[in-house]
């Protein structure tokens, strides 16, 4: 057990980190060269003022038109992604592994409030799966890339929960724990949560053909 | 529900199908995406997250029962979405269905785009599907039609280049009864302004001709037509796909107004020929902006009457409510300057329809759709019914819609929904309200 256990939080994590890393760096360039290739006509008019604008625009809730019209969803995305990417960067137990390791530390969270966040994780996933089931609209949209990315951000979670709790084998549970947290940082450039980078140079792109060119507001 | 139980005949997309395989679908398809599209394709088809926040935007929904199939991105992923997903690779029967969609159920209006939160384009993913359609040689007839009449004419409803001037001089001359030093000044070199129209002006509504004249006569604007073609600023290519015309079209238009030297285009009250003329055929024909001013009427009347150009001698009775058409106001912000138009002409307030401005409903005709003509109609006009009610519950009598496919349109819908109401041009307004030349 301590074998396996060496393994995911040694060498596997190093792994899934430089997959990240150089994966995503890969897409991106990749990506700009494909668009330099094929879409000078659409990078020509890429501005920076019109790009923050509506990047900062989208940030803020319910100042959109579509953040206006789906107040629920809206409020559950907002929760879910702070929860998503705070709870682990701010938990104690994650930050005292680094310490150990690195030596270097920073503020955390409450072990309480991580786990409300953690709660608050899961009940967005468990949302978004009721709405892909439910809701006729999104269920028509639905495939599986859709239901993978969702397992692939509840995992860490639900995991991370269990064994926080220590329900069931918490050697088990931690071990299970760290492979979904490997797997979900892996799976960022190359599944649909490659939307985490892609979408700031989309929403750039619409603001600033909306900014120079159309003179309008995107949001 | 879906798009096979709603299929409508057309003999265009009917013809188009029968000459297809499956090897010739995946040809065309493949040579298209890997050669006309790039990273902006392939990144929303990787990022778009099924989230169903856009199906609210689409008037085809709104309108529909909210039938999930008409959502833009549900349209997205029954058209380009499955032919990303197969390779390219589909049925004969699957591009009829595919067509159908992104010719008649989309008016690239753009509005889904204020909905979505990491800026998927959903019109320039049906004009990719409209684009591959065109090379498959699968378009509604009437829209094609005018296409075929653009690449013979230049102009988009056959009007022979001696109608064009014809009319021209006819307008003059009916107009001359009531201004009598009136002209139509044809190939004027050097000119201030070179007014340009769509097709169907001349062809059936040669009274916006003479009210231009009126008003261009009326306020003493130095201005010209050109006599030869060039002249019609509308482009029904753009909206089947055929960009190589499309570019051809807008190469014409500008190289005619260049060679008469004029200061800048003036355009009539179109909204799609806006579009094409400072967004989209601009840059197929390697322009990065424009290379001689175009403004579009609305503006050109807000310079006319707040300089003093134009008086009125009478105000139009009000209270009236407004259509802001996509692609001049959601897609050229003049949002501000119709209405400031609009409370200078109009004795009484403006009524905004519960969506307006950027966020406006779409009037179901533009992009294309209601040039895709009588058979489909009924879907075009039934897909008004979220804007109907928008209209009708103003409780006005009074449309103002400076855009010609608007205009189109909100007529059908008006007709249709019996909301009793008249739709005007801003020129309709200003001809009848502004104060005549001493003769």
């Amino acid at each position: 057990m301590y074998g396996i256990y060496n393994f995911v939080t040694g060498p596997l994590v190093w792994a899934s980190f430089a997959i990240f890393i150089f994966g995503s760096i890969y897409r991106l360039i990749s990506m700009y060269a494909l668009a330099k290739k094929k879409d000078a006509v659409s990078l020509a008019y890429m501005d920076w003022k019109f790009s923050f604008r509506s990047i900062f625009n989208w940030l803020i809730p319910f100042n959109a038109l579509g953040w206006k019209k789906n107040p629920v969803l809206t409020v559950v995305t907002y929760v879910f992604h702070i929860c998503l990417l705070a709870t682990p960067i701010l938990l104690s137990a994650h930050i005292i592994l680094i310490e150990e390791s690195w030596g270097v530390s920073w503020w955390s969270l409450s072990d309480s409030t991580a786990d409300i966040m953690t709660i608050l994780v899961i009940a967005a996933c468990a949302f978004f799966a009721g709405r892909r089931l439910y809701q006729k609209d999104v269920r028509f949209l639905t495939t599986g890339q859709d239901w993978l990315i969702l397992a692939i951000a509840a995992l860490p979670f639900i995991t991370g929960f269990l064994a926080y709790h220590q329900l069931f084998n918490y050697q088990v549970m931690v071990i299970a724990h760290v492979l979904a947290g490997n797997i979900m940082i892996a799976a960022i450039p190359f599944t649909r949560l490659s939307h985490m980078f892609f979408a700031v140079f989309t929403r750039a792109y619409i603001g600033s053909e909306f900014g120079g060119i159309r003179k309008a507001k995107d949001w | 529900m879906g798009i096979q139980d709603r299929l409508i005949e057309d003999v265009g997309l009917r013809e188009g199908v029968s000459r297809l395989t499956e090897d010739k679908i995946q040809k065309t398809v493949n040579a298209v995406i890997q050669g006309e599209t790039g990273a902006r394709l392939k990144a929303y088809a990787e990022i778009c997250l099924r989230c169903g926040m856009c199906t609210e935007a689409c008037h085809f929904y709104l309108s529909h029962d909210q039938d999930p199939t008409y959502a833009p991105a549900a349209k997205v992923k029954q058209t380009i979405g499955t032919l990303l997903a197969n390779g390219g690779r589909v049925s004969p029967a699957q591009i009829y269905n595919m067509a159908q969609i992104a010719y008649s159920e989309c008016n690239l209006c753009r509005r889904c785009v204020h909905f979505c939160p990491v800026g998927v384009d959903t019109a320039y993913m049906m004009i990719t599907m409209r684009r591959i359609c065109h090379k498959l040689g699968v378009t509604p007839q009437y829209i094609q039609d005018t296409a075929h009449s653009h690449s013979a004419t230049f102009n988009q409803m056959w009007v022979k280049d001696d109608e064009w001037t014809d009319t021209l001089q006819w307008q003059e001359e009916e107009a001359r009864d009531e201004f009598p030093d009136l002209r139509i000044p044809l190939d004027k070199e050097g000119a201030d302004v070179y007014y340009s129209v769509i097709a169907p002006e001349p062809k059936f509504r040669t009274q916006l001709i003479y009210q231009a004249a009126a008003i261009l006569h009326t306020a003493k604007i130095d201005w010209t037509m050109p006599a030869e073609p060039g002249w019609d600023n509308s482009d029904m290519c753009m909206f089947t796909g055929d960009f190589e015309m499309m570019g051809r079209l807008k190469r014409k238009h500008f190289e005619s107004a260049q060679k008469l030297k004029v200061k800048r285009i003036v355009m009539g009250e179109c909204g799609h020929a806006f579009r094409s003329v400072y967004d989209v055929g601009n840059r197929w024909a390697g322009w990065k902006h424009y290379p001689v001013p175009v403004v579009h009427s609305v503006e050109f009347f807000w310079e006319l009457l707040t300089q003093g150009k134009i008086k009125l001698v009478s105000k139009y009775p009000g209270p009236v409510t407004l259509q802001d058409p996509c692609n001049i106001v959601r897609g050229r912000g003049l949002g501000d300057k119709l209405r400031d138009v609009i409370r200078i002409l109009v004795d009484g307030e403006i009524v905004e329809t519960a969506s307006n401005r950027e966020h406006n409903l779409c009037c179901s005709a533009g992009g294309g759709v209601i040039n895709c003509g009588p058979p489909f109609k009924n879907s075009r006009v039934a897909a008004c019914k979220a804007k109907a009610d928008q209209l009708r519950a103003t409780g006005v009598k009074t449309i103002i819609a400076p855009c010609h496919n608007c205009h189109g349109g909100l007529d059908d819908t008006v007709h249709k929904f019996e909301l009793g109401m008249d739709i005007k041009f801003l020129g309709d307004i200003i001809y009848q309200c502004m104060e005549r030349p001493e003769a």
